[in-house]
C-alpha cells in the first residue's frame, strides 16, 4: 500500500465543489483509495464520506491506494489536493 | 366553492390543480420479514433507481438544476452511504428503514457542519424520500413535473423545491401557508408567477380540479361555472394585452412621474427590459462580469460590456451599481479571509476600498463606455455606511470624469445620515431587501428568521422616509431597487416616503405602473403615514390596503 501526506490547498477547504472533482476522480482511478484526516479514515470515491471529515484549508490528509499503479493515482489524486480549486 | 389567501401581485391564471405530493412517513423501525440478503439487494436496487431517476431528470431541465440534480444522484451512489445502508440491514432492518436511517445521521452530520454544507442537508432528506418511495413503490415527493401546465397547490415551498420548478408549466402557485414574504411569495414576485399565498384549506381542492386564481383579491374559485370562467379567461387576456400594449412613462393619477427603471444582472436582459417598457436601469449589476474568475476583467473586457448596455438605452438614464461582492457573493481575488459574520464583514464598497485599483479600473471602463454612446450614465457605490466612504467613492468618480456619482442607502446608517450624505452624493438609491436585514438584523439568506425580511416594517419605511425627506429637501434625487419596489403597493407607499424613482425586474414593471397610476401624490402620502403609523409589517401592510380598496 502507498500513502503520502498532503496539505489541502482550497481556500474554503474540502467542500462542495473541490469535494466533488476529488471524489470522482477517485471513483476513475480503479483501485480503493482511502482519505484519512487526524484518526478517521474514509473511502475517498464517497462525496459524503470525504465531506464529513470537515476538511479545511491547510489540513494535513493522508491519501492511501492499493494495487497496480498506485504511484501514479497518488500523483494525480495528491495534485488535485494540492490545487486551489476556490480560485480556479 | 373558494378559498382566500393573500394575493402576490395582481395577475389571474385558470388551470388544472396539481397538488405537491405529501412527504412520506417515517418508514417504521420493525424487525424485517425477508432475508438480510433480499433487503440489501433491494436497498441497491432502489439507490441505483433513484439515482438513475434523478440524473434523467437533471438532463430534463438542463441549466443550473441539472448540476444541483447531478450532485444528488452522486450521493444515491455514494458508497459510504451504501456501506451504512448495508450495515443497518445487517442488524435485521427493513431497507426502507435502514435507508432512512442512514441518510438521516449523514443530514445530521451536514447539519452540525453548519453553513454551505448545512443547506445541502435538504437535498440529502429529498433523495432520502425518493429512494425509500421507490421502496415502497409509491409516488416520488418533491415538485410535480408533469407534460401539461398546472397550477401547483402546496403547503410552502422550500428553495429546492422553486429552484426545481418548471416555469413554463406553472400557470400559478398557491400554499396554505407561508405569508407574502415566504421565499414562494418573494418567486412569485421575482418571475411574475400568479400566486395566492396563505389559502387555509386550499390542501383539500383534488388533483385535476379547475381553479380560478384572482392574485389582486387573494381568492382561489375551485370548480368555475360558465360565467366565471369566461370572465377570468377574458381578465387574462386584457392582462396579456395590456402588458404588451406601449407601455407609457410611469405616472402618479395627478401625472407626477416617477420613472420605472429596471434592474439588470447583465447586458443580456437590456432587450426584454425595454419591451416592457422600462424607462432605463436603475441597477446594473457587475457581479457577473467578476464571478468565476481569478482575477478581475481588464479595462477593455469591462469597456465592451458597460458600451453593449448603454447601446440599448439610448438617451435613457443607466446607473451601474461597483462591484458589491461578499456575504452571497464572495470573490477570492477581493477577500478570502473567512469571515464570521460576511454580512458585516469586508464587503460592499469596504471590499472595494481594499483593493482600490479594481474600483478605479471598474469606473474607468464605465466613463470610457460612457464616451461611446449617449446614454447618461449614472455611478454608485454598495453598501456605504459613512459620510466619509460617500467621500472617497464620489471624489474617485469625479476625478475619473464620472458627472453623476451617487450611493446606496443600506445600512441604516447611512438613512439616518441622509441629509448630510446626500449633499456629497448626486443621489441616492435605497437598497431594501440589506435595509431591512440590517435595520432587524436578520440574516436575508437564513431561512429560520425569514419572517423578519418584511421591507412593510415600519422602522425600514421610517428610514426610507429619512432618505426621502432629505433628498426633497437637497433636490436630489432618492431610487428605490429593491424587492419591495416590486411590489405594487408597497410601490405607492415608496413614492409617498420621497422615491422619486422605483427600479425592479422588469417582470413587475407592468403592475406596478397601473397601480400607480391609481392614485395622487397625496393619497401616496397618506398611504406612507398610515404604513409609519402601524406597529408591525402586517399591520402596515392591513392600514394600507384596507384604504386603498375604500
Amino acid at each position: 500500500m502507498a500513502e503520502r501526506t498532503v496539505t489541502i490547498a482550497s481556500t474554503h477547504g474540502l467542500h462542495a465543489r473541490p469535494a466533488s472533482i476529488f471524489t470522482q476522480a477517485a471513483a476513475k482511478a480503479g483501485v480503493p483509495v482511502q482519505l484519512t484526516k487526524g484518526d478517521k479514515t474514509v473511502n475517498a470515491a464517497s462525496i459524503l464520506g470525504v465531506i464529513s471529515l470537515g476538511i479545511d484549508h491547510n489540513d494535513d490528509v493522508v491519501l492511501s491506494v492499493e494495487g497496480d499503479g498506485a504511484d501514479a493515482v497518488l500523483d494525480e489524486l495528491a495534485a488535485l489536493l494540492t490545487t486551489d480549486h476556490d480560485a480556479a | 366553492m373558494t378559498f382566500q389567501g393573500v394575493g402576490i401581485g395582481r395577475g389571474m391564471a385558470m388551470g388544472t390543480v396539481l397538488q405537491m405530493p405529501a412527504p412520506l412517513p417515517e418508514p417504521q423501525d420493525a424487525p424485517s420479514t425477508l432475508s438480510v440478503d433480499a433487503e440489501k439487494e433491494r436497498a441497491a436496487v432502489a439507490l441505483a433507481a433513484t439515482a438513475a431517476g434523478i440524473r434523467a431528470r437533471g438532463e430534463r431541465a438542463g441549466g443550473s438544476a441539472k448540476d444541483v440534480l447531478e450532485a444528488q444522484a452522486f450521493m444515491a451512489e455514494d458508497p459510504t452511504l451504501s456501506d451504512d445502508v448495508k450495515a443497518r440491514i445487517g442488524t435485521g432492518k427493513t431497507a426502507e428503514r435502514a435507508v432512512f436511517e442512514a441518510f438521516a445521521s449523514f443530514r445530521d452530520l451536514l447539519v452540525s457542519m453548519g453553513g454551505y454544507m448545512g443547506e445541502r442537508a435538504t437535498d440529502l432528506d429529498d433523495v432520502s424520500q425518493r429512494v425509500v418511495a421507490q421502496l415502497q413503490g409509491v409516488e416520488a415527493p418533491g415538485v410535480p413535473d408533469p407534460d401539461h401546465q398546472f397550477v401547483l397547490v402546496a403547503r410552502d415551498l422550500a428553495p429546492a423545491d422553486t429552484a426545481l420548478l418548471n416555469l413554463d408549466k406553472v400557470l400559478g402557485l398557491i400554499t396554505s401557508d407561508g405569508g407574502p414574504t415566504s421565499h414562494t411569495a418573494i418567486l412569485a414576485r421575482e418571475k411574475s408567477i400568479v400566486a395566492v399565498v396563505g389559502a387555509a384549506g386550499a390542501l383539500e381542492i383534488a388533483n385535476g380540479t379547475t381553479v380560478v386564481v384572482d392574485a389582486s383579491t387573494g381568492t382561489i374559485t375551485v370548480d368555475p361555472n360558465e360565467d366565471q370562467r369566461f370572465a377570468a379567461k377574458m381578465a387574462i387576456q386584457e392582462r396579456a394585452s395590456l402588458a404588451k400594449a406601449p407601455a407609457g412613462p410611469g405616472r402618479l393619477a395627478d401625472d407626477t412621474e416617477i420613472p420605472l427603471l429596471a434592474n439588470l444582472g447583465s447586458a443580456g436582459g437590456a432587450e426584454e427590459a425595454v419591451e416592457l417598457g422600462a424607462e432605463g436601469v436603475g441597477l446594473f449589476r457587475t457581479e457577473f462580469l467578476f464571478l468565476d474568475s481569478a482575477q478581475a476583467p481588464t479595462v477593455e473586457e469591462q469597456q465592451a460590456q458597460y458600451s453593449s448596455l448603454f447601446a440599448a438605452f439610448p438617451g435613457k438614464k443607466v446607473v451601474v451599481r461597483a462591484l458589491d461582492a461578499g456575504a452571497d457573493k464572495p470573490l477570492s481575488f477581493l477577500n478570502d479571509a473567512p469571515e464570521e459574520n460576511p454580512a458585516l464583514g469586508l464587503r460592499g464598497l469596504r471590499a472595494l476600498r481594499a483593493n482600490e485599483q479594481i474600483l478605479r479600473d471598474q469606473l474607468t471602463a464605465i466613463r470610457n463606455a460612457e464616451a461611446e454612446n449617449t446614454a447618461d450614465v449614472w455611478v454608485m457605490a454598495p453598501m456605504v455606511s459613512t459620510l466619509e466612504e460617500t467621500r472617497y467613492f464620489t471624489s474617485i468618480a469625479r476625478e475619473i470624469g464620472l458627472k453623476t456619482a451617487g450611493v446606496m442607502i443600506e445600512v441604516p446608517s447611512s438613512a439616518l445620515l441622509a441629509d448630510r450624505i446626500l449633499v456629497d452624493a448626486d443621489f441616492a438609491s435605497i437598497g431594501t431587501n440589506d435595509l431591512t436585514q440590517y435595520t432587524l438584523a436578520a440574516d436575508r439568506l437564513l431561512g429560520s428568521v425569514a419572517s423578519f425580511q418584511d421591507p412593510w416594517h415600519p422602522a425600514v419605511l421610517r428610514l426610507v422616509g429619512e432618505v426621502g425627506k432629505a433628498g426633497a429637501a437637497l433636490g436630489k434625487p432618492v431610487g428605490i431597487c429593491g424587492e419591495a419596489a416590486a411590489d405594487p403597493l408597497l410601490a405607492v407607499v415608496l413614492v409617498g416616503l420621497g422615491a422619486t424613482s422605483l427600479s425592479m425586474s422588469p417582470a413587475a414593471l407592468a403592475d406596478v405602473r397601473a397601480e400607480l397610476r391609481l392614485y395622487t401624490i397625496e393619497q401616496a402620502q397618506h398611504f406612507a403615514e398610515l404604513a409609519l403609523k402601524a406597529n408591525s409589517a402586517m399591520e402596515a401592510r392591513a392600514a394600507v390596503s384596507a384604504s386603498a380598496s375604500s
